[in-house]
Formats: C-alpha cells, sequence, structure tokens
C-alpha cells in the first residue's frame, strides 16, 4: 500500500480501475465520432425511409465522413481488444458482469422503472446494468465485424457471407448501431438518476455510501 | 466625415468603459468561436491540423487495404437471375449528359513504362480473348447492383503491350474527363477487366462505350467509363474523386 492510498478516508473504496476509466472515455469518444460519421453514410444512400438531421451528422459531405469513420475505427478496434482481452484475462467481466439469470433482469429492470432499484454499492452492479452492459459489448462486437464485413466484401467475404451477404450486412450494421445508440442514451438517463455514478468513472472510487 | 464624427463621440467616453467594452466583444467573439468549433464536423474538417490527420489517417487506410489485398482471392460470382435490372447510371453527372463516342475513329492511347505504345482500335481490343463476369458493382455511397460485364482480362492486355508490372500505378484518362488510377496488385487480378459489353452486348453509352475498368475488388468509383488513354507510373496519379478526399485504394 503506498502513501496516497494510507492518505485516503477508510471508507474509500475502489470502483471502476484506472484501465478501465481509460477505455470508458476512449471508447466514449470513438463511439460519438463513429456514430455521427456513420449517420452521414447512411444518409448518402439511405435503407430506410428516413434520413438523420445534417445538423446531428459529422464530416459535412460523404467524403469527410467517411475519413472520420475510417479513422475512429482503428481507436475504436484497438481500445475495444485492449478492454476485452482485460476483461477477460483478468477476470473483470466475470467478477462483474456475472451471474445474470433472466428472472434477476427482468426483477431489476421492473424495480427501475418505479425508480425503486437500489444503488447502495455503487462496485455492484445490478442485473439491470449487467444485461445492458453485456449487451452493449456484444453489439459493439457485431458493430465491428459488421462493418469489416461491409468494408471488405471480397478480402472478407467469407464474414460478409456470415452477416447474411453485402446487403445484409448493412442491415445488422445499421440495427447493432441502433442498439448502441438506444443502451447509451439509457445510459445516460441512468447517469442523470444517480449523478454520483459519474464522477466514479473519472476518478476511480467513493466513499462507501 | 461620417468617421470623424464616430471618433469623437468615442472620445466623449472614458478608457475605462471602451476597455470594459472591447473585452466584453472579445470574450463574446472566443465563446462563439469555440461553440462553433464544437458545433459540427463539418467546421472540424476544415479545420487544418484535423483534416491533415484524417488524411494521413486514409493514407494509412491505402497501405492497410494494399497490406490486406490478397491477390487469389475472387470476388463473389452470381447467377444470371441474380442481375439487378435495370443496372443503375451513376457518373459525376447526369444520364442526359453522356458522352457520344464515334467507334470507328476511337483509339486508346498508351503511355508510361509499357514497351508497345502503338494506339489500340476498337477491332483490335474485341479481337482479344475475351471472358465474362456476374459480379456485385459496390458504391461507395453504399447502394449495391449485380451486373454481367465481359471483356479481356486486364491481367493479359497489360502482357500483351509490355506493361512494367513491377510499377506501382496504372493511371486511366476518360472521355468524359473523368480520371482515376490503381495499384498494380489490383491490376494484375483474374477478375479485372477492360470491359467492351454489359449484359452480352456492347457496352451503351450510359455504361461506358467503348470500354471501362470492371474491377469488382473495389468500389465503384474506381471503374471508369469511357477510357481514352491509360498509363503505367509509379508516380502516384489520383484521381476524379480520390483527389477530393475519397480514399485511393477503395478495395473491397
Amino acid at each position: 500500500m503506498n502513501a496516497a492510498q494510507q492518505d485516503r478516508p477508510a471508507e474509500w473504496v475502489q470502483i471502476h480501475p484506472l484501465i478501465v476509466r481509460i477505455a470508458h472515455w476512449v471508447n466514449a469518444l470513438a463511439i460519438l465520432i463513429m456514430v455521427t460519421s456513420g449517420w452521414r453514410i447512411y444518409n448518402a444512400s439511405p435503407l430506410f425511409d428516413f434520413r438523420i438531421p445534417g445538423a446531428l451528422t459529422l464530416g459535412g459531405w460523404l467524403a469527410g465522413a467517411l475519413q472520420w469513420h475510417f479513422a475512429a475505427m482503428w481507436l475504436l478496434a484497438a481500445n475495444g481488444l485492449v478492454y476485452v482481452f482485460y476483461g477477460i484475462a483478468s477476470g473483470h467481466f466475470r467478477r462483474k458482469l456475472l451471474p445474470i439469470t433472466f428472472a434477476a433482469v427482468l426483477h431489476d429492470v421492473l424495480a427501475a422503472l418505479r425508480g425503486e432499484l437500489a444503488h447502495g454499492d455503487l462496485s455492484v452492479y445490478n442485473a439491470a446494468q449487467r444485461a445492458a452492459y453485456v449487451a452493449i459489448i456484444v453489439a459493439g462486437i457485431v458493430l465491428v465485424f459488421s462493418g469489416l464485413a461491409i468494408w471488405k466484401p471480397v478480402q472478407l467475404q467469407e464474414l460478409t457471407a456470415l452477416c447474411g451477404g453485402y446487403e445484409g450486412a448493412r442491415l445488422v450494421h445499421f440495427f447493432a448501431m441502433a442498439i448502441v445508440v438506444l443502451l447509451v442514451l439509457a445510459h445516460l438517463v441512468m447517469v442523470i438518476l444517480v449523478p454520483r455514478t459519474f464522477p466514479t468513472m473519472i476518478t476511480g472510487g467513493a466513499r462507501r455510501a | 466625415m461620417k468617421k470623424r464624427a464616430m471618433k469623437s463621440s468615442l472620445a466623449a467616453h472614458s478608457a475605462p468603459q471602451i476597455q470594459a467594452i472591447e473585452r466584453r466583444l472579445f470574450l463574446k467573439q472566443g465563446l462563439s468561436l469555440g461553440a462553433l468549433a464544437l458545433l459540427s464536423g463539418c467546421e472540424l474538417t476544415e479545420d487544418g491540423a484535423v483534416q491533415r490527420v484524417l488524411t494521413s489517417m486514409s493514407r494509412w487506410n491505402d497501405a492497410a487495404q494494399g497490406w490486406l489485398f490478397n491477390p487469389d482471392k475472387l470476388a463473389p460470382e452470381y447467377p444470371a437471375s441474380a442481375i439487378t435490372t435495370p443496372f443503375p447510371f451513376n457518373a459525376y453527372y447526369g444520364e442526359d449528359e453522356v458522352r457520344a463516342v464515334d467507334a470507328s475513329s476511337y483509339q486508346l492511347e498508351l503511355a508510361g513504362l509499357i514497351r508497345d505504345k502503338k494506339p489500340w482500335g476498337l477491332l483490335e481490343l474485341y479481337a482479344l480473348p475475351q471472358t465474362s463476369q456476374i459480379t456485385r458493382h459496390i458504391c461507395v455511397e453504399g447502394w449495391s447492383a449485380i451486373g454481367k460485364w465481359g471483356g479481356v482480362r486486364f491481367s493479359t492486355f497489360l502482357e500483351r503491350i509490355g506493361a512494367d508490372t513491377s510499377a506501382k500505378y496504372v493511371g486511366f484518362k476518360c472521355l468524359d474527363d473523368y480520371y482515376s488510377s490503381i495499384d498494380m496488385a489490383s491490376a494484375l487480378h483474374p477478375q479485372t477487366l477492360l470491359a467492351f459489353r454489359y449484359a452480352d452486348q456492347i457496352l451503351p453509352p450510359k455504361y461506358g462505350f467503348p470500354m471501362k475498368l470492371r474491377i469488382p475488388t473495389k468500389l465503384g468509383f474506381k471503374n471508369p467509363k469511357h477510357i481514352a488513354a491509360m498509363f503505367v507510373t509509379n508516380t502516384h496519379p489520383g484521381g476524379y474523386w480520390e483527389d477530393q478526399g475519397y480514399n485511393w485504394f477503395s478495395g473491397s
């Protein structure tokens, strides 16, 4: 134990390790760039009968949006690899995200909707959080692979075939994006409702309640 | 006259008052500049430093795609029933501006690192060994369409004219003032064709008469139409869209 830790009040608990905090904020930036530039790319040839308002998009025009998208993809992928390898190798995922049971998720989601979900110990995720975090990790992985399938439908054609072909991969990519965006919005709402969770993602810890 | 009047009215105010106004203006302008920078990617992209990073990332992506390119990996081919009809017209101009090319006077010009630079007439080109493919054309915008193209393997033609295939690039100049270029590895890919036919018919004007490059391992805009001249070079030739910011390699 070093001097800095000794100086802290006894009830100070570590909630998010440094590597998770760095990965979280790098990911937040990468996702913001990928989603907003992706929306501009979507507008060049919309899959559905709507376009994304230009003011919400990044890049100014298709070439600019593609430059942002294919630059930030390296940030997203490198950061995601570090996070997922750390999560598996260190036992972080197992400790924080497991176990998940359907009954517990249903119970906690209903409790959250009634505004009765307790957040006493921030170091332990409730079942609704665990489900949401696993879902966004899985959706993120699907986004990366369907994106590769669209980018390289010849060189990575086996992956493209797995996504249902080129046009299928575009749909998979779109819906995985929609899931990520919805989960991020829910995440932001929860941070606003339980604001003391916010500083923990910067400092890493909190005083035990 | 007016200017002097303003000067004298300003002089009537005390110096501290003017300083306060200037400070407020400075703060206000600074804030709106900051807000503008945050407002949208449009402004961000126009910023010099950000654009330099994005451009160098695009060059990095050229290298990454060159490394990922497998010369033996074939683009999927489709049955005739999968062909998209009508096959979409696409160019940097409208369909009513398609160039009319005179077949009898047409000659393909050759330049650069090529041994035999004699121009080629259409009948000579048609006499080369012909092949065809049904492949997916993927536009950089995201849409795709399946079509059937026929012509000579580009590698056969490069061999026939004595092109230096150790050079880096093949460039194209087109009769519609379009231009583009590809890497030599993609040029030598077995599915890269100098196409003279679409759907077993002589290439109609809207699809690039008398010839287009059909290269299913790259995005649609790397398939130049109405080709007038081609050259082999080690100097990066760029392209119509590439020079405006679209990724140069644009491999599929």
